[in-house]
């Protein structure tokens, strides 16, 4: 008998088909039954009760699926992921690395059905954003840890172990963070920027640039008007922000709203200012020549982290854990910071990384002191209702009228 | 369904063999499956949808059944600046691609016919922007009008355009890219019917005294008729659905939103699937009675 395909999905149908023998006439009937299930199934309801996690098979299966964003990983010039070989060969576990998220709300888009019914998405791990690790955590489509078999996980950091979503990181585990703040192109803007406000220059009219990170752009904007984003703060001071926010695009200051690919916009100079990632502009900035700046607003920034998380289907948690696991060992943790210039939350880094790269130790980037940590906030978590509402009028200002 | 509306006029001319076939049934079969599988289930799944409510006390992206007509009604009261602009888009961008696509189809079609070589050649070129991804090629324009690109900055030394003026993101770079990525789906339609025209029929327009402008009118123009029409929906229908060229992402801003971006917000950032289905239907609605007056309007109702 010929292997199974690869895909769960496929590989399911497959086994399906095998197990039952099936005349002409019942595939007919079945084909039309399904058709009418299809429509119907359009039909289903809210509400439904939380999936419940797969079997593991970490044991006779030592195969794992990753997920993440692009270049989020130590890269040789071959291509190769050190860290990860390393991992290979050490565990016996096969990795499949896939850069398959490209922005939170899209992943999402793409494997929600298979969570809400409990199916393997392809994916043993993936790393999200801390919002919408809440809501998979809300909706019960992640597995819980087994913290024993992550011994590492008490070199978390101890400002990360207990985040409102997941107190004591019983189903995340944070991978990097970052900062969102302001960047500017040093040639063309030779002054500098300081503050939000800054960008609303007229000097820089129609050329800039802001995240369609709706935590970001609007986090930002609200600490400068004082507002603590942490504290639970009401709909109308997210409403005052989406003000100045749609002030700013009809007047045509803010040129375009993005995600990822607003560092094309940078490198092309259409945009010489933007609210932005921490960790890209050092990217850019070895990619195409030291052109760019970054800073932490002085009203704020805001600070978030990609978290690991098992999604409810996985039959691999045990090999996931035991992953997360290596990636909590201090010096690999400083080997992949080393790399990707995001801040590690991995206690111990920083004294490994005097071994790697010694002129990395004092980055606030990577290795952010208290007085940095100080000015960077965590946008509080919203609730089911909240999401749909202010996402829809963040959303409404980029359809525009 | 509604294309029985340009079938109207359409006698029954053929007289079917009365014979029941069990074979031409079992060959239909498949094209039947297809069809309910493909585009049946996945309509009805959409009506349905459309007419969902936000299910109480339920997480976002969780709708149920229900026989919400305001989500129409929501739609377009939302979203109408946006539907009036994919149409308006649309059609311009099917007008420049008709000035572009004519001249050159004529030229290949008719004017190229003493060399088959150049014909060919022609041809290849006018099919070989379809060797390159569509998004490739969009992105490569993105970044050709950008603020510090040869294009604008040329423009602007000659005051074309005024000094903090750019192009990505207006209405201009939208429409340009809609033009640009339909010229072929224009030009092979026209082609198709130029190619045919028997150039015998300007010759005695000429020997009736016809300018060469009454020539084109009333010669030209009507027996190429049918590639006009099926350019022009090849090029209108696709469109006015397009959410790449008015993306954020390639040449739009949020100023040049078209409906397309609008379903595709909805659909997979906002969850809020029963305005996303409920706005598919509205351009498929409205882009049915459009063309059916077309069609009706230009008098080509036995070309389809």
């Amino acid at each position: 008998m010929r292997g199974l395909p690869e895909d769960p999905f496929i590989r399911r149908l497959v086994q399906q088909a095998r197990s039952s023998q099936v005349s002409r006439r019942s595939l007919l009937a079945t084909g039309t039954a399904g058709a009418a299930a299809l429509a119907l199934a359009a039909c289903s309801t809210g509400g439904k009760a939380a999936p419940t996690a797969a079997a593991d098979k970490s044991a006779s299966d030592k195969t794992l699926a990753w997920d993440n964003w692009a270049a989020y990983i130590d890269e040789d010039d071959a291509g190769n992921y050190p860290t990860l070989l390393a991992f290979e060969k050490e565990s016996g576990i096969k990795v499949t690395y896939g850069v398959n998220v490209d922005d939170n709300n899209t992943y999402y888009g793409k494997i929600k059905d298979q969570l809400a019914l409990g199916q393997d998405t392809g994916a043993d791990l993936a790393c999200l954003t801390d919002w919408m690790v809440s809501r998979l955590i809300r909706l019960g489509y992640v597995q819980e840890f087994d913290l024993d078999k992550i011994p590492n996980s008490k070199n978390l950091l101890t400002s990360l172990q207990n985040p409102d979503f997941d107190p004591g990181r019983k189903k995340s585990l944070p991978w990097q963070g970052g900062f969102a703040g302001i960047a500017w192109n040093k040639e063309k803007v030779p002054n500098g920027l300081k503050s939000v406000s800054d960008l609303w220059d007229s000097s820089l009219k129609g050329r800039v640039g802001v995240l369609s990170e709706m935590r970001d752009t609007i986090g930002l904007i609200m600490l400068e008007q004082g507002v603590d984003i942490s504290s639970d703060w009401k709909t109308d001071k997210f409403m005052d922000a989406i003000d100045v926010f749609q002030k700013q695009i009809d007047d045509g200051q803010i040129r375009n709203v993005k995600g990822n690919a607003y560092l094309e916009d940078l490198k092309s100079e259409d945009t010489l200012a933007a609210i932005c990632w921490s960790g890209d502009i050092t990217t850019l900035n070895a990619e195409a020549g030291d052109k760019w700046e970054f800073v932490i607003p002085e009203a704020g920034g805001t600070i978030w982290n990609d978290n690991f998380i098992v999604p409810i289907g996985s039959p691999r948690k045990s090999n996931a854990e035991e992953l997360m696991n290596y990636y909590y060992q201090p010096e690999v943790a400083a080997e992949v910071a080393a790399w990707v210039n995001y801040i590690t939350p991995v206690e111990g880094a920083q004294a490994a990384m005097e071994k790697i790269a010694p002129e990395l130790v004092d980055n606030q980037l990577i290795f952010p002191n208290d007085e940095t940590l100080a000015t960077a906030h965590i946008f509080r978590t919203l609730t089911g209702a909240e999401e749909s509402e202010l996402g829809a009028a963040f959303q409404a200002i980029l359809l525009g009228s | 369904m509604a294309f029985g509306a340009f079938a109207g006029n359409a006698v029954a001319v053929d007289q079917a063999p009365r014979r029941r076939s069990k074979v031409a049934l079992l060959l239909l079969l498949p094209g039947i499956l297809y069809l309910v599988l493909f585009f049946l289930v996945p309509l009805v799944s959409l009506v349905i949808t459309s007419l969902q409510a936000p299910s109480e006390f339920g997480d976002i992206g969780e709708y149920q059944t229900a026989f919400r007509w305001e989500n129409y009604t929501t739609a377009i009261t939302q979203y109408g600046a946006q539907i009036l602009r994919s149409f308006v888009y649309a059609l311009a961008a099917t007008v420049f691609a008709l000035l572009f696509s004519y001249p050159l189809a004529y030229f290949i079609g008719v004017k190229a016919r003493r060399w088959p070589l150049l014909q060919n050649l022609a041809l290849v070129l006018v099919i070989a922007p379809f060797f390159i991804s569509f998004l490739l090629r969009t992105l490569a324009w993105k970044s050709l009008l950008s603020d510090e690109s040869f294009v604008v900055t040329s423009l602007k030394a000659l005051s074309l355009l005024g000094p903090d003026a750019h192009l990505t993101g207006t209405p201009a770079a939208v429409i340009f890219g809609l033009t640009y990525n339909f010229i072929p789906f224009m030009t092979l339609p026209l082609y198709a019917s130029l190619e045919r025209l028997d150039t015998r029929y300007l010759e005695a327009g000429g020997d009736l005294y016809a300018g060469p402008f009454t020539t084109f009118r009333k010669i030209t123009v009507p027996l190429s008729m049918p590639g006009i029409v099926s350019g022009v929906l090849l090029t209108f229908i696709p469109a006015a659905g397009d959410y790449i060229n008015a993306s954020r992402e390639f040449l739009g801003g949020s100023g040049t939103t078209m409906i397309g971006n609008v379903i595709e917000s909805n659909f997979l950032i906002q969850l809020n699937y029963p305005a996303a289905a409920s706005m598919s239907i509205i351009l498929m609605a409205v882009i049915l009675v459009l063309v059916g007056v077309y069609v009706r309007r230009s008098g080509t109702e036995d070309l389809l």
